[in-house]
């Protein structure tokens, strides 16, 4: 076993047993095939199919929007346009790139220190990390959101990235020590005992050996974190007031609210699928990364 | 090298060779250390700004009239408790929370089974299925919202949210679209800890699919669909973007996290406000509470905790 493979292992663990076992059992059953290549047809198009219709609006000039039809008649990228010239989307997309972009570096570089302690040494208070790591994940964010609100306004973290980072790293640690604490934990730790062995610290250990094989976790909680902070809206449109901070999912709220003549559909729904595309792709390619970070830990495996 | 790898790192410290006193504290020390950056942050954040809301939560503070501040002790908690509004929102959460969730679950089984079992396009479906994850919320709001509406939907001159169970099905819809692939996600690792030779011994004793999926599939991963369950309901139960979205808590539709926006960020209220944030909060806690102890769920062991 390389160390490359590592990662694709521990997803083997939960995934790759059942296809094996199954392929010969459903190959036994004769007809039974059907069923799931239907199962799989209707998944699909159970997925697609809200995303289909924005994609739909999004090409739609404004006369078009209300036709209720899912191929447009005359499909412009007229509101690709609109939005991109407008300013009312792009400074919110800076904001969401680099607020969600700092949040995962951040968390996930200080959770992997927690995950690396977690998985590997024996310290006090160790549970207790981890399950209030776990209870935070669950913690409604509207319990927070006054306090903030008015600790924000009185530090002048109010309106601004730093103020979202803040609580976002709150959120986005519990989810990327859990994540990377059960990918550590597939870590062959034998080759930092050897590096020990050879000298190094237990930092160096850590730093020179066990990093480079944690990559592909890294990796994969960074994915997570970062869908989780693209995502947010509540704490968006509560700690900011302006374009200095707003981010995409805000913004688009509000798109609505402030223009009221003119109907911002088409606008929004190119909004959105600028935005979704990105997720999409990285969806496409790490799919079966994030289906293993998702999943890591939630179930002993 | 395989069985090393797999070993418990605790296991495997314990009973290792020699383990001299200073090693171990030297372990402590280090472990404590890279454990802090993160246990203060989180503390900071969330520790801190919640105590800070039950203290705001006890006040008359109201930053429209900061000259009327004071010290009111439990009044706000006695004035939601008693305003139907609260109960209207409480009723609404629960609503939400119990068919989405309830939906998401038989959805969410019938993917993870023909993700668990499909051949062909295994990969096309697991990738299809994390389309919906990774979908910001209130992108999937707006396109169901899109898609209901007469002025740019596609059924018709009916409009869902105009009412109170059309605003309702669409919120319950918009959520289970979003999140049943997550819940499908964690059934399926279940699943697959569920030993093929237990169906293969079912099915030589003849049982029948239907038979095989309630008595040997399902019992077999029941730590795995309670953990869903509980993921989902609590967060199911701070339902916000949705809501706000769609309805904006119009048709006896606001949520919980709803009432607690409005009277904090909208009116300002940080007094009463706070007392509501606290009071979903303490509910939270209830729900997990009563998962763990009701159904025995162990956390730490179907999170992998020993």
């Amino acid at each position: 076993m390389t160390a490359s493979t590592i990662g694709a292992e521990r997803i083997g663990a939960t995934t790759a047993p059942a296809k094996a076992g199954t392929t010969k059992g459903a190959a036994k059953q004769p007809g039974s095939g059907a069923i799931w290549k239907i199962g799989t047809a209707v998944i699909v198009a159970y997925a697609l199919f809200p995303v289909l219709w924005i994609l739909s609006l999004s090409l739609k000039p404004a006369a078009d929007v209300g036709d209720g039809k899912l191929i447009p008649t005359n499909p412009s990228l007229g509101n690709y346009r609109d939005i991109f010239t407008s300013g009312e989307f792009v400074r919110p997309l800076i904001n969401s790139i680099g607020i969600s972009l700092i949040t995962t570096a951040i968390a996930v570089v200080i959770a992997a220190f927690a995950a690396y302690a977690i998985a590997r040494l024996d310290f006090p208070g160790k549970a207790l990390l981890l399950s209030g790591a776990l209870a935070i994940a669950m913690f409604p964010p509207v319990s927070i959101i006054g306090p903030l609100f008015n600790i924000w306004r009185a530090t002048g973290l109010y309106d601004t990235w730093p103020g979202l980072i803040l609580p976002y790293m709150t959120f986005a640690l519990p989810l990327a020590i859990w994540t990377l604490a059960a990918f550590f934990r597939e870590i062959p730790w034998d080759l930092e005992q050897a590096a020990q062995v050879d000298g190094a610290t237990p930092y160096q250990a850590f730093r020179k050996v066990i990093l480079p094989l944690a990559l592909p976790g890294v990796f994969t909680s960074a994915i997570i974190v970062f869908i989780f902070c693209w995502n947010d809206f509540l704490f968006a449109i509560s700690l900011t007031s302006t374009e200095a901070a707003r981010t995409v999912p805000a913004a688009t709220a509000f798109f609505t609210a402030s223009s009221n003549f003119i109907n911002p559909t088409g606008q929004i729904a190119a909004a959105a699928i600028v935005v979704t595309v990105p997720i999409i792709i990285m969806v496409l390619v790490f799919q079966r990364r994030i289906v293993a970070g998702l999943t890591a830990g939630a179930v002993k495996g | 090298m395989t069985a090393t790898t797999t070993a418990p790192a605790s296991r495997k410290r314990s009973g290792g060779p020699v383990k001299t006193t200073d090693r171990a504290k030297a372990e402590r020390n280090l472990g404590l250390k890279l454990a802090a950056p993160a246990a203060i942050i989180m503390l900071l954040v969330t520790a801190y700004p919640i105590c800070y809301a039950v203290y705001l939560s006890l006040f008359r503070y109201d930053l429209r009239v900061p000259e009327e501040n004071a010290f009111v002790g439990l009044d706000n908690y006695v004035l939601i408790l008693t305003s139907g509004v609260w109960w209207e929102a409480v009723l609404a959460t629960a609503v939400i929370t119990v068919i989405s969730v309830a939906i998401e679950l038989v959805i969410g089984l019938a993917f993870a089974l023909v993700m668990h079992r499909a051949i062909f396009g295994r990969r096309t479906v697991r990738t299809a299925i994390l389309i919906p994850y990774g979908i910001i919320t209130v992108i999937a709001a707006f396109a169901f919202r899109f898609a209901v509406q007469p002025d740019t939907g596609f059924i018709g001159d009916v409009n869902p949210l105009g009412g109170t169970i059309g605003s309702f099905a669409t919120i319950i819809i918009t959520e289970v679209w979003k999140t049943t692939p997550f819940m499908s996600l964690l059934l399926l690792a279940g699943l697959a800890t569920v030993p093929e030779e237990l169906q293969e011994a079912a099915k030589v004793d003849g049982a029948t699919a239907w038979q095989r999926l309630w008595k040997v599939t399902l019992p077999n991963m029941k730590s795995a669909i309670l953990v869903a369950l509980l993921f989902r309901a609590l967060d199911a139960f701070r339902i916000f973007d949705t809501v706000y979205v769609q309805t904006a808590g119009q048709f006896k539709s606001q949520t919980i996290s709803g009432l607690g926006y409005n009277a904090l960020i909208s009116r300002v209220n940080l007094g009463l406000g706070s007392a509501i944030s606290i009071l979903l909060f303490l509910m939270i806690i209830a729900i997990a509470f009563l998962f763990v102890k009701g159904f025995k769920t162990n956390l730490g062991t179907v999170k992998g905790e020993d």
